[in-house]
């Protein structure tokens, strides 16, 4: 019925009837207004009420290595207002204009084996530039799957799926507040985009017309001026493939999971543990170095990494709870990441002791 | 939402001075984790968020982020936070917007951290109690109140309960005052850490494991921890045993602590009452683990004692070697031990950097170590005083008028 709405309402547009709500473009006076829209459809993002199609200037995107959201599947879509376009940033988010919108949807299918089938979506996250900088918004879908609503306090949403190895799964799913969406994006006490970097957008997308590398593909369609040529790039691994070196996917999980807080900008920055990809110097990312605020996070260890001994490493330990005092990361998940936690473990237990210096 | 009572009242604005300053009242009931934080949210710079008696069932940590706010209970008994069902944040209550006063209520049992502002300039902590209340226990989160990265800090009139690591704790921070406080239960009852500029004055230290703390680490982003004075405090019957985790530097202070100060230089401790610490009743040391950080310097220098008043302590120390020193003393450490270690030269110095010290309260137990840590170069020597001079008093901290009138 749903499906068959949205067919209907698409073809409604077509015919250029009185618009109803999903009819014309992006609602880019929605975006900019002060006052937030109380659902997600005023925005026109979607061309379905299910927000499953992208209106025209909205395209989708994925990251070499994303952060681990408790298992929620996560599509994304980057929003640009007519005429305008990203400029190219060797390292940092691109340089997205005014207007640009950054849309999240997360959803978990009812099976991940069947991840077709039965998927529940949870909530689409907005993070909108506006002239006064970049604003954060989530909107929770209602149980009939049929409308956004605006949340600013983070509810809790119960969830329960099968994972890939058959095993049922329940998830005591958070909404971030408001101020929790800051928490993560953000740069020098400032909201900020994380995940548009080149360097973890240059990789290839499945487009509706074929497989293209994404730098190339923003390039040839007028989204992004001034990239060179993918190879040309820096690039981040893929976490998961285990085609690419141990060292280049671990240093790419703890990048894309905990170097957005744990950087010299970063609302982790006290920590002086700096767990981003530019980071080079062995103490700030964590070769023995001793913890300054982890409290009991610390699990009677000494220091955050050792290299050849993820037992004795603090990382692998609080990458291995899900105690909200002692966890990391500390926002946006409640379950383990199995797959991530062997893969640091791995990635610290084959690790090369520094040369004494 | 709905359940939440928003009134601009003329008197309020009156009384403040600021046209649009508005009381946002929450009370008890209902979701009160959506109320709370919703009311965070839509609080603008003037407004008050009065958070009505009653207890306050939170599953997740609260935040503001919001320039010029006050949050407010009706007292630190009456208005209580509960994190007993805390599933996600590493803090209780989080501020990362500036001139905040959060005043006048109770935080119990937070997951990790209790109040954390980070960032802030302007942040006031004021009548306020921090508790878990199991007692002191190594599964209890790691700080009460916590502001780091953040200048102008006052802490005025908090209590702090069983935290595992310290009670109240300022991290590289600016221009702080902790006074008329109270730590007890704390791995550490109060302790300032890579700061500058801190008057810790009239508070009280008891049952803790150390009381006041005043620690320079290395690899963090700021370092050189200096002019720090601790002052007319009572640092009392600390006799907890240490429980905190490895890896935490407070893990290493020896049970029966009054004050200790590791690196940093400018520091002055007088006119404090410190009875009954089984330890030592002050010790100055250097840090003493391995670091990878050319820019640290881990020996404390330019400290003065004097003044102090000391009652029994120091008759059964708890730090390695601490009982065979405590015997070559005649059976008690000293009130004042230095481990005495003056030569360290930092890369690119050709001598090393000067040390003085101005204790004038003893007598003083000079370790004499090689360097830092060094227990088996040990040379005991106790004298009545160890002075180098006087050593000027860094000057009163003085915070923003605004701030210091409230």
């Amino acid at each position: 019925m749903r499906r068959a709405l949205a067919a209907l309402a698409a073809v409604l547009c077509l015919g250029a009837a009185p618009a109803p709500l999903m009819c014309g473009p992006v609602n880019l006076a929605a975006l900019m207004s002060a006052t937030p829209a109380p659902t997600l459809a005023v925005y026109r993002l979607f061309t379905d009420e299910d927000a499953a199609h992208p209106n025209a200037r909205v395209t989708p995107y994925a990251l070499n290595t994303p952060l681990f959201s408790d298992y929620a599947e996560k599509s994304r879509f980057l929003y640009l207002p007519p005429g305008a376009h990203a400029v190219y940033r060797p390292t940092g988010a691109l340089d997205l204009p005014v207007g640009a919108t950054l849309v999240k949807t997360f959803a978990y299918p009812a099976d991940f084996r069947r991840p077709a089938d039965k998927v529940r979506v949870l909530e689409t996250r907005l993070l909108i530039h506006r002239r006064s900088g970049w604003v954060a918004l989530a909107y929770v879908w209602n149980k009939e799957q049929t409308q956004a609503r605006l949340k600013r306090a983070g509810p809790r949403l119960d969830v329960s799926f099968v994972d890939v190895h058959g095993q049922a799964r329940s998830v005591d799913y958070k909404v971030p507040n408001q101020n929790q969406c800051k928490e993560c994006h953000s740069l020098s006490g400032h909201i900020a985009p994380i995940g548009v970097k080149a360097r973890n957008l240059n990789g290839v997308f499945a487009y509706a017309e074929g497989p293209e590398n994404q730098l190339a593909h923003w390039t040839r369609t007028g989204l992004l001026t001034g990239a060179p040529t993918p190879d040309k790039a820096p690039r981040t691994a893929v976490w998961d493939d285990p085609a690419e070196p141990l060292e280049a996917r671990g240093r790419a999980y703890l990048d894309g999971n905990c170097g957005h807080c744990h950087n010299a900008r970063g609302m982790a920055s006290n920590t002086g543990l700096f767990l981003n990809l530019e980071e080079a110097r062995p103490a700030r990312i964590g070769l023995n170095k001793r913890p300054v605020a982890a409290g009991k996070g610390s699990g009677d260890l000494e220091v955050d990494l050792v290299p050849g001994r993820p037992d004795a490493s603090i990382i692998a330990y609080r990458m291995a709870s899900a105690d909200p005092g002692v966890m990391m990361p500390e926002l946006g998940r409640s379950l383990v990441h199995d797959e991530g936690l062997a893969l640091v473990r791995d990635y610290i237990a084959k690790m090369q002791k520094p040369a004494a210096r | 939402m709905k359940t939440l009572l928003i009134a601009a009242t003329a008197a309020g604005a009156l009384l403040t001075g600021q046209a649009q300053a508005r009381t946002i009242a929450v009370t008890p009931g209902g979701d009160v984790q959506e109320k709370l934080q919703t009311a965070l949210l839509d609080a603008k710079p003037g407004d008050t968020v009065m958070i009505a008696a009653g207890r306050y069932e939170l599953t997740d940590g609260l935040s503001l982020d919001v320039a010029g706010v006050t949050v407010k209970g009706a007292g630190p008994a009456a208005t209580i936070l509960s994190f007993d069902g805390q599933k996600s944040s590493g803090e209780g209550f989080l501020i990362t917007s500036s001139r905040v006063t959060i005043r006048d209520l109770g935080v119990e049992n937070c997951k990790g951290d209790g109040i954390k502002s980070k960032g802030a300039d302007q942040i006031t902590f004021r009548n306020l109690r921090v508790e878990w209340t199991a007692g002191p226990k190594s599964t209890n989160g790691a700080y009460g109140v916590y502001p780091v990265a953040s200048t102008n800090v006052l802490i005025d009139g908090v209590v702090v309960k069983g935290a595992s690591d310290a009670g109240i704790y300022v991290g590289q921070s600016k221009n702080i005052i902790v006074r008329n406080s109270e730590a007890q239960f704390n791995v550490a009852g109060i302790e300032i850490e890579n700061s500058m500029n801190a008057d810790v004055h009239d508070n009280l230290a008891t049952h803790n494991a150390g009381g006041i703390l005043v620690f320079d680490l290395p690899n963090l982003p700021q370092m050189g921890g200096h002019s720090t004075r601790v002052f007319h405090n009572r640092v009392v019957q600390n006799d907890t045993q240490n429980f905190a985790r490895k890896g935490a530097i407070v893990g290493d202070v020896p049970t029966g602590t009054g004050v200790m100060v590791m690196a940093n230089r400018d520091i002055h401790v007088f006119d404090n009452d410190i009875d009954q610490n089984q330890t030592a009743a002050i010790m100055v040391v250097s840090y003493t683990q391995n670091y990878d950080d050319l820019t640290y310097n881990p020996l404390p220098r330019d400290i003065a004692v004097h003044g102090n008043r000391f009652g029994k302590n120091g008759w059964a120390p708890q730090f390695p070697g601490g009982d065979v020193i405590a015997k070559a003393m005649g059976g008690t450490i000293p009130p004042v031990v230095w481990d005495g270690v003056t030569n360290f030269t930092p890369k690119g110095m050709s001598a090393p950097v000067a040390v003085h010290v101005h204790f004038t309260d003893g007598p003083v137990a000079n370790l004499h170590f090689a360097a830092p840590g060094n227990v088996f170069s040990a040379k005991p020597q106790v004298t009545p005083t160890l002075d180098d001079g006087a050593i000027a008093e860094p000057k009163p901290v003085v915070l923003p008028k605004a701030q210091a009138g409230l």
